[in-house]
């Protein structure tokens, strides 16, 4: 038979296999550990306990894949055919159910221990005290509103959009709460202030992406979605859409300034005054 | 059990009756394989053009000239709705399904020949009408394969192509579900129906086994696909609210549709979508199970635990469609229900891959290359599956979601393994379909740049996806942070180059092999199913009328006290086949 006769080229072929494994396993791992391409700084505790649990996953899949991987290439190499007969057998039962719990265990495990800092975020709502910033996403920029000095969202009509005239979200300025709201194209927050953002859209799906602080949520029409974040560390960080709206999807960008509590209160002035 | 001895129609005289409309389930199979083969080809060169553009966002490209942004992401929409319809869907169930599953289990045909015939050709038709989305006023859609509201409902005034191109998406995905529905009916009845005598369910290869289950699946998901492809084309013609909530504004002006949710859209799809995933690489498991233990010469270790894996995943896959949506807005409670169900998959996927390791071990591995595509689906599905392990978990999911990790994710487990499927299933079915062998040469020469060449495109793209870069981003002109990546783009580009180029090798082969190849025998791989005793290729009823009686499992090599180290499933007991 064909098969037969390629002895040593099968042991070419099974060494070659088994060294492509070896590389790929060592130089994927290397990347892994040397962080070249790598998500930011976290800026809050709550990105950190996302790193956290990344971390603990990255552990555990990492050793699965050096010894499934590596496995895999040192049974092609030791079991090349060599002219013998395979060793006859349909199993055993007592391994299928060890590593059956054994990875039961490990993946069940990974998935409750990811639940904390899921219900932090979510289950959650924000602190008492939080400032709330509504944040509206629409083709293809992202508007911020500020409640003003009456702590009060004003009434919105989309029938009052209208970007020329510079009401991006439908601002229904006939309503008092409305009056001092502040819309703004970029976002600040004062550090270490607990703030809640209102997500809202007015056209299509979007997503509010700050890679600093691991957080990203869709913003769907019709819906208002409400989450939280506290930033610790002063700086700008880039707004990026992440679900796709439409063609000017890759530029709907802004950005998110974490300032003082001074500057912040200086920024909202100039917003203010803006308008 | 019944006993497929009647011959379900007459052999076809004429051309039209023998390749055209015709109802044997062999030269459907081999329709939807070619169908699948120009459908491929189809999306490759469309994510080479997506490539180019990536990497060199302001070169001129044929076709395109400099692209535009909505020109990319109808390249995108239609190279996702293309490979995961057309070729994922296509060639691994419907296209080899249909050739072996009835010779594997010792049947004439399908159990409804006509049925069958009905499933090819309105899948020809989708497939013709997906592609005119090209051709009208406005281009293909721009929405994504996922086609999320209401972007991809309210018509052209939310984007190019999102107005007659969206319309006949819709319409192609509606004709794409009736024929799988079809086709699904068609491969249950038949595996119920038609064994041969003494083949029972647990004597199944396991290919028959995967197409079986992923039938269930899409009899399951296509039939939800269809009823939400209905309500969007009302919704986008009839004036219907089922997915677009009330006081839309887009471009200024104000959308006259309330009441409707776009997170109905996003479950319905869903609900099919993540069964996709298995329907995609449920036959490729199947397959790589069946030709690693042909070339190990060794039984498949735990039969058993394999046949029930198969059920664990598609039971959980019919149940986790929701962490496609952990950012979406839907209740966050829920998102702890569906992760731990998706971490539930990790345990049958591992069975599947500690037994494949099983096999292996103690065996007397053959490398043909066959063999080495089966070998590269293992190492394949362990990556994409570990990856899968981060993004089941909603809070490491924050990050990552919608980001190229996704993108490397998906590629890896349900595109590339999915096709190491098909190409191992090619290598190792070709000479029965066609009566000649393929070059083990030019195999080998496309399986090396291949295996190195996917990895090499793939792998990286997990980096970009950690630094946050979001998919489905026509250029990154736009950002600060995507700027240090472009490097890795240029590489992926490279990679990607490389790999497509190899695969000119494979058709290469394959039509100079269908003209030129050695004449194959009746049994060229010392295998032991039923496929492997009837001619190559086999007559127009498998088994010319004589049907097999089956008496044994399919994975009998290497039994002690055989004469050779494979037991046919049909050699009776006593006649030198060993002991069971």
């Amino acid at each position: 038979m064909e098969q037969k006769q390629s002895g040593t080229g099968s042991s070419l072929v099974a060494a070659g296999l088994a060294f492509s494994l070896v590389v790929l396993t060592f130089s994927t791992i290397y990347f892994f550990l040397k962080r070249t391409w790598w998500f930011p700084e976290p800026i809050s505790a709550f990105a950190e306990s996302i790193d956290r649990q990344f971390g603990r996953t990255l552990f555990i899949t990492g050793v699965v894949f050096f010894l499934a991987q590596l496995a895999l290439g040192y049974v092609i190499f030791r079991y090349r055919d060599r002219g013998g007969r395979a060793h006859y057998s349909h199993g055993n039962t007592m391994l299928e159910i060890l590593w059956t719990s054994a990875t039961a265990v490990m993946f069940i495990g990974l998935g409750l221990a990811a639940e904390r800092a899921w219900a932090s975020l979510y289950w959650m709502g924000a602190a008492p005290g939080a400032m709330q910033v509504e944040v509206t996403g629409k083709q293809f920029v992202w508007s911020f509103r500020y409640p003003g000095v009456d702590g009060l969202f004003g009434r919105t009509d989309p029938s009052l959009v209208n970007d020329a005239a510079g009401n991006p979200v439908g601002l229904d300025t006939s309503d008092p709460a409305a009056q001092d709201d502040i819309v703004a194209p970029t976002m600040a927050v004062p550090v270490n202030q607990e703030v809640e953002v209102i997500l809202r859209a007015t056209d299509v799906t979007h997503s509010f992406f700050v890679r600093e602080l691991r957080f990203k949520q869709d913003a769907v029409p019709g819906m208002i979605i409400r989450l939280h974040f506290k930033a610790e560390k002063t700086g700008t960080y880039e707004v990026v859409c992440a679900e796709l709206c439409g063609l000017g999807h890759h530029r709907m960008r802004s950005v998110l300034r974490v300032l003082s509590q001074d500057e912040f209160q200086a920024w909202l002035r100039e917003q203010a005054q803006e308008l | 059990m019944a006993e497929a001895h009647a011959v379900a129609h007459e052999a076809p005289k004429g051309f039209i009756r023998k390749y055209i409309f015709s109802l044997d389930h062999k030269v459907i199979g081999i329709q939807y394989i070619l169908l699948a083969l120009a459908a491929v080809f189809v999306g490759m060169f469309l994510s080479l053009l997506m490539r180019l553009h990536l990497a060199w966002p302001n070169a001129k490209l044929p076709f395109y000239d400099v692209m535009t942004p909505e020109q990319y992401l109808a390249l995108m929409t239609m190279h996702g709705t293309i490979m995961v319809f057309f070729v994922l869907t296509t060639a691994p169930q419907s296209g080899f399904g249909n050739y072996f599953l009835p010779i594997q289990i010792g049947a004439a045909d399908m159990a409804f020949p006509t049925l069958n015939m009905l499933s090819f050709w309105l899948t020809f038709v989708a497939f013709m009408v997906m592609l005119a989305a090209f051709f009208v006023i406005g281009g293909a859609p721009i929405s994504g394969w996922t086609a999320y509201v209401p972007l991809s409902a309210v018509g052209e005034i939310a984007g190019p192509g999102l107005g007659w191109g969206q319309s006949l998406w819709v319409i192609s995905i509606a004709i794409f579900c009736g024929a799988s529905l079809m086709g699904a009916l068609n491969f249950i009845t038949t595996t119920l129906d038609l064994r041969a005598k003494g083949m029972s369910l647990m004597r199944m290869p396991l290919t028959c086994w995967a197409w079986f289950v992923t039938a269930i699946l899409a009899l399951l998901g296509f039939a939800v696909l269809l009823a939400a492809g209905i309500l969007l084309l009302l919704d986008r013609h009839a004036g219907t609210s089922f997915f677009i909530p009330g006081g839309l504004v887009i471009t200024e002006k104000l959308i006259p549709h309330e009441g409707g949710s776009p997170l109905l859209w996003q479950h319905l799809f869903w609900f099919f979508g993540h069964p996709e995933v298995y329907i995609a690489i449920l036959p490729g498991m199947g397959i790589t199970s069946h030709i690693l233990s042909t070339f190990a010469r060794k039984p498949i270790f735990g039969y058993r635990a394999m046949v029930y894996a198969i059920f664990a995943i598609a039971g959980l896959g019919l149940s986790v469609w929701g962490h496609h949506m952990f950012v979406s807005g839907m209740s966050p409670y829920s998102a702890f229900a569906f992760s731990l169900l998706t971490m539930s998959i990790g345990v049958p996927s591992a069975i599947k891959t500690f037994n494949w390791i099983g096999t292996l071990w103690g065996a007397q591995i053959r490398f043909t290359t066959a063999m080495l595509f089966a070998i590269g689906f293992v190492s394949l599905f362990v990556s994409g599956g570990l990856s899968g392990i981060f993004l089941a978990q909603p809070a490491v999911d924050l990050p990552l979601h919608d980001t190229y990790f996704v993108v490397a994710h998906f590629h890896i487990i349900m595109g590339v393994a999915a096709i190491f499927g098909m190409f191992g299933a090619t290598y190792y079915w070709f000479s029965k379909m066609f009566g000649r062998q393929m070059s083990e040469f030019l195999g080998k020469l496309h399986f090396w740049p291949t295996f190195i060449g996917v990895y090499a495109i793939f792998m990286p793209m997990h980096f970009i996806g950690l630094s946050g870069h979001p998919r489905r981003y026509a250029d990154g002109s736009a950002v600060e942070f995507l700027g240090p990546l472009q490097d890795v783009h240029y590489f992926m580009t490279i990679a990607a180059i490389v790999t497509m180029a190899a695969q000119f090798i494979f058709v290469f082969n394959f039509f100079w092999s269908l003209r030129k190849g050695k004449k194959a025998e009746v049994n060229p791989w010392e295998a032991t199913t039923l496929e492997w005793t009837v001619p190559s290729p086999p007559p127009h009823d498998n088994f010319g009328g004589r049907y097999p009686t089956v008496y044994r499992g399919p994975y009998e090599y290497s039994v002690p006290g055989a004469a050779k180290d494979f037991t046919p499933q049909h050699t009776p007991d006593g006649s030198g086949g060993g002991v069971h």
